[in-house]
């Protein structure tokens, strides 16, 4: 909402700097984003008188006009414009002259011809938007007067504010003033329009029945006969400008005028054309069409109002849009005028499902004030009949339609002083409000507020703390800092998050945060559905309704998509290796209220060198290795990798990690089918874990095991084994086998050779045993050596190597 | 005999000092004090003395040894210092060889800024709430006193999930929704943040990214004021930004608060900056959540991770932060 300051003088004395005004309406709500020194003072251009018109030697489209611009001398311009005749008054912009536009004034030669400045429109102006000729200015100026004198146009500050959607009031020159004028305690006034009536009556003129209340809360009319519709005055042109509207006839220019000084929109019908003046408000029916001004045929829809004429005929789109068939045009000398409050979600629909928004629509969205109808009328008529000649209708005709009640609150004292940290009395709280249009009655514990008319969003007693508080001043509450009596601080499974991510990070992951959305075929591509099956057509995932673009239209079930991504953008970035991570959510489809949101932790490693997938092993050895090496940092004690075959996994490659019993997630190298779809260059190591879980086993806290002082003793025994066996279970079953005697079991080395055969391996393992009670005899150590040997050969189908 | 004793111990005091090595010089141990030594002989062959010569002989004899021990001891010492420079000067390294560009993880700038902000709310006494990202539409609007057709709702871009009824599922366009699950399983006094992930169906530009972060707080006591507001949004601006910023709060508009503000920082060189949202709980909010709106008040306010990230590393382009290229990960 752009608001002049001349034109807030027009309803309080408001005085002061204009950063301390912006201060003021920023401190109430109305935040200044802007305040601009505007007003029309048209430096260096100045009434002249045409002396002479001659044609230009060498050009047709201008001709050559001497002016006298204040000192009896003939300058000689050369000019576009043939409107003028000799001894016309006209605006020449001089030498040096910066433009409204921009363009600077210089003597410059046309075709030979010296040209000694410029003549204006009032386009060049900023005045209209008649471009083809020279504004001729009203006979008897005096030559040589600057512009701004003439038109009594004066410098002006201009605050540009940014109005809260709960603030429709302050959606007008008058509403900001009000507010503003109570905070500086000078007193706000609206003008009562003065003009002449004459009849016949609006009354007797037309008329309007509402069909539809719950669209209408009231409809108002006027009528203005023998209307000129025009150019605008100068002064009300600038404002409109100012408010950043451009003028284009004085009839719609008044109409504009009238919303922007007193919020209250308004429509006019050309009374010839609105068969007995009669006017009807209703829903619309299926099918029906209507022409809006803007010449486009609309298809409406029962959800929208629409403003009919005695025949039922559709002419204009409640609140939107005027009817095409009943615009005022030249030939217009009578005027139907319309001053009605919609309903906001009615309107809020219409125009968006028209794209149709305006200045008004917006207001009639946000909350017009039912009362302000017919002052909104008289002021119209007042100015029509000041600048068009307008006759004016005795009288208007309002009507009501579903018009809500005034509002009262009864708010306590006690209450708003405890929200606000104020000890106001009541009679200081009605001093803060009354000035604003609330009226305050005292009760025994408060006030009983009467809510005004435009004042839609109060309705509790927490609103009216508001406005005290706007008034009173926020910062005139203080600040204090409440205790707690809690103590503060992270939950277990957030502080174990914390460990996770930092075990990540110690291992040389950063921290990636791709976008949570996936391409429909992405979970194909990631080799995480079937390639046949679509991701929606089998309820793999989870789709949006409304995604911004085709590629984020389905919610991620797992991380691999993002992060392949992530490393692709790295890699064409010649980024060499990558280690990324990411903790985030996923989401599957569930039948509950919600679908089934969990976290996953993944680490993704790429390319070689001691950043990346590899550093020496394969990349799914380095996956392995990083989830034991979480194992280990987090104490997951208990934590297993098996070989498993895993979607989107390298087929050989891959493997579930298994914790507590039940499946944690999955390890591996990235399945090269999938690397190549996603142009990946290298192998890459992947690993992706449930978080739940891993929370859950960092709040248990552990209990100390007593440590053994005697001594220990360490075994070596290598088995070969079938290459199906996995070597961890091979080393459970040693631990099983020593009946609580082996501290450990370590593998340290495998090899494979044409002597053991195709499809086995040596493995070899280290175990040492140690009792918490007693120093092992020999002849113990001999008995837990053979139990392992046993229970290995019998398990796995291995044998001792000699 | 006597006179022998100085010939053996000039001897040994040679044998030593002729010792280059450690090796060498045990040899010359053994020979100068081992049993076949001439200190040794001698020492045997003191009993065989006449008794008026044996104490003489005997004290002549212990000082030769102890002359002899005192130099070896030295010698060791010597030799030991010299072994240890000679492998010293062997060892050396130079350390300006050894490769500078160690990988080591990042942990991203809004996790970096989220934590810190837990961590001021923590040290200040509160806990961190968590709430699910895909939201009922109901916990989302609704129960923020935004019920359906209210005009708020457009401002919000929301992105709708399609999980049971048309329109019932959102991606949460803000943290608030966390106030309600906060309310409905906690009773008052309540005292906690939650920081998490929001959705927008916004274009992204340099300003906006349709997945951002928010951190919302959310305080219910008896007798919470604006003032505790005011004071809260101070003392945690104070703790993330540093001393020399203060804050203000202006009227505003949101729905699920009334009193409403708009929370700005004031930078040391005077400047504003806008931050969030914040007001006193709406009663309808609080009612939604199982509060009784007669006995409890309470403030709530919000805020941009990613905004407060930005300002804090001084990046200009939001998106910047979601490339995932290891050249900007690794800046922070």
């Amino acid at each position: 909402m752009k608001v002049l300051l001349s034109w807030m003088r027009e309803f309080a004395p408001i005085e002061g700097e204009p950063a301390f005004l912006a201060e003021q309406m920023t401190d109430l709500g109305m935040v200044v984003e802007e305040v601009v020194a505007t007003g029309r003072t048209w430096d260096g251009i100045v009434v002249a008188e045409v002396l002479d018109l001659r044609p230009h030697p060498e050009a047709d489209r201008i001709q050559l006009v001497d002016v006298d611009a204040g000192d009896g001398e003939a300058l000689q311009i050369c000019c576009g414009a043939f409107n003028m005749a000799v001894g016309d008054l006209v605006p020449l912009a001089t030498i040096g002259t910066t433009m409204p536009g921009g363009l600077e004034i210089a003597r410059r030669k046309l075709r030979g011809e010296w040209s000694n400045g410029m003549l204006c429109s009032s386009t060049e102006l900023e005045l209209g938007d008649d471009a083809d000729g020279i504004l001729i200015l009203d006979a008897g100026l005096t030559v040589g007067l600057p512009l701004a004198d003439a038109l009594g146009a004066t410098a002006d500050t201009l605050f540009d504010l940014d109005i809260e959607g709960n603030r429709p009031d302050a959606l007008s020159v008058a509403g900001v003033t009000r507010d503003l004028a109570a905070r500086l305690g000078v007193p706000f006034t609206l003008p009562s329009p003065k003009f002449a009536e004459s009849e016949p009556s609006t009354a007797a003129t037309g008329s309007v029945e509402i069909a539809a209340p719950e669209l209408c809360a009231r409809f108002g009319l006027r009528v203005l006969r023998n209307v000129t519709v025009g150019e605008s005055p100068a002064w009300m042109a600038t404002r409109l400008v100012a408010a950043g509207m451009r003028p284009i006839n004085s009839v719609v220019d008044i109409s504009n005028y009238v919303m922007l000084e007193l919020g209250q929109p308004n429509h006019t019908y050309d009374l010839g054309l609105v068969p007995g003046g009669e006017l009807g408000v209703r829903m619309a029916g299926e099918g029906e069409r209507l022409v809006t001004l803007d010449d486009v045929e609309r298809d409406l829809m029962p959800a929208d109002g629409l403003i009919v004429d005695g025949a039922d005929t559709p002419i204009g789109l409640a609140g939107v849009m005027g009817g095409a068939s009943t615009e005022i045009s030249e030939s217009t000398t009578d005027v139907l005028l319309e001053a009605a409050v919609w309903d906001r979600m009615t309107i809020a629909r219409t125009s968006r499902r028209l794209n149709l928004r305006s200045e008004a629509s917006t207001r009639f969205e946000r909350g017009v004030d039912p009362m302000g109808i017919e002052r909104a009328l008289d002021r119209f008529a007042e100015l029509a009949a000041e600048i068009c000649g307008a006759t004016v209708a005795t009288g208007s005709v309002v009507v009501d339609g579903g018009l809500a009640p005034p509002t009262t609150v009864e708010v306590r004292t006690e209450r708003i002083n405890l929200i606000l940290n104020t000890e106001l009395a009541a009679g200081e709280m009605a001093a803060l409000l009354d000035p604003i249009g609330f009226t305050s009655t005292p009760t025994p514990d408060g006030l009983s507020v009467s809510v005004p008319s435009w004042r839609l969003d109060a309705s509790i007693e927490e609103d009216i703390a508001e406005e005290v508080g706007r008034h009173h001043g926020y910062s005139r509450s203080g600040k204090r800092v409440p205790t707690p009596t809690q103590a503060g601080g992270l939950t277990p499974a957030q502080a174990g998050r914390r460990r996770l991510r930092q075990a990540l990070l110690g291992a040389g992951y950063s921290e990636a945060m791709p976008m949570p959305f996936l391409a429909p075929d992405d979970l194909a591509r990631a080799g995480l559905v079937r390639a046949d099956s679509g991701a929606e057509a089998d309820g793999a995932s989870i789709s949006l309704t409304n995604p911004l673009v085709a590629d984020e239209s389905v919610l991620r079930t797992s991380l691999l998509p993002g992060l392949l991504k992530a490393v692709v953008r790295n890699q064409s970035h010649r980024n060499g290796a990558v280690r990324l991570y990411e903790l985030g959510s996923v989401f599957h489809p569930s039948d509950d209220d919600l679908p089934d949101e969990f976290e996953l932790v993944a680490g993704i490693g790429s390319g070689h060198g001691p950043g990346g997938a590899t550093a020496g092993d394969s990349a799914a050895e380095a996956a392995v290795v990083q989830v034991n090496r979480l194992a280990a940092e987090l104490g997951l004690a208990g934590l297993t990798v098996a070989n498993a075959e895993v979607p989107g996994l390298h087929p050989t490659r891959a493997g579930e990690v298994r914790f507590r019993g039940k499946v944690l997630g999955t390890v591996g190298e990235v399945d090269p089918r999938v690397l190549e779809v996603y142009g990946v260059a290298d192998r890459a190591s992947w690993f992706e874990l449930r978080v739940a879980p891993i929370l859950a086993a960092l709040e248990s806290v552990p209990t100390q095991k007593p440590v053994s002082l005697y001594p220990s003793s360490d075994i070596d025994l290598a088995f070969t084994t079938p290459d199906a066996v996995p070597a961890t279970d091979v080393a459970r079953t040693i631990k099983k086998a020593g009946d609580g005697l082996i501290q450990w079991v370590r593998l340290f080395d495998v090899f494979r050779s044409a002597q053991l055969g195709d499809g086995r391996r040596s493995l070899a393992y280290q175990l040492r045993l140690q009792a918490l009670d007693r120093t092992l005899t020999d002849d113990e150590v001999a008995a837990v050596r053979q139990r392992c040997i046993d229970a290995v050969e019998q398990a796995h189908g291995a044998s001792l190597r000699g | 005999m006597i006179e022998q004793l100085a010939d053996h111990e000039a001897a040994a005091l040679a044998a030593i000092e002729a010792a280059a090595t450690m090796e060498e010089l045990q040899a010359a141990k053994t020979a100068v004090l081992g049993k076949a030594a001439p200190l040794s002989e001698a020492q045997r062959r003191l009993g065989s003395l006449p008794p008026e010569d044996r104490k003489d002989a005997g004290r002549a004899l212990n000082a030769a040894r102890k002359v002899v021990e005192a130099r070896l001891d030295a010698r060791t010492t010597e030799l030991a210092e010299a072994e240890r420079a000679a492998q010293l000067v062997a060892e050396r390294l130079d350390l300006t060889e050894v490769p500078t560009d160690v990988t080591v993880g990042h942990a991203h700038v809004v996790t970096q800024a989220w934590e810190e902000l837990e961590d001021v709310f923590t040290g200040m006494g509160y806990r961190i709430a968590e709430g699910p990202q895909v939201e009922t539409d109901w916990h989302n609007f609704d129960a923020l006193n935004i019920p359906p057709g209210h005009p708020a709702r457009d401002g919000f871009d929301t992105i709708y999930v399609d999980h049971g009824k048309p329109g019932s599922t959102v991606l949460r366009t803000h943290t608030s929704p966390v106030q309600i699950r906060t309310m409905l399983t906690e009773e008052p006094p309540i005292y906690v943040v939650a920081p998490g992930r929001v959705f927008r169906a916004d274009t992204a530009d340099a300003t906006h990214i349709p997945v951002f972060h928010q951190l919302e707080g959310l305080v219910i006591d008896e007798g919470i004021s604006l003032a505790d507001l005011a004071g809260t949004i101070e003392a945690f601006t104070t703790a993330y930004f540093g001393p020399g910023f203060s804050s203000r709060l202006r009227p505003n508009y949101f729905p699920f608060t009334e009193p409403s503000a708009e929370f700005d920082v004031q930078r040391p060189d005077g400047t504003w900056l806008e931050l969030g949202g914040c007001g006193i709980v709406h009663p309808n909010v609080l009612r939604a959540g199982g509060v009784d709106p007669e006995r409890w008040t309470g403030f709530a306010f919000g805020f941009g991770i990613d905004r407060l990230a930005s300002l804090k590393f001084g990046i200009d382009d939001l998106r910047e932060m979601y490339t995932n290229d290891i050249r900007f990960l690794h800046q922070f």
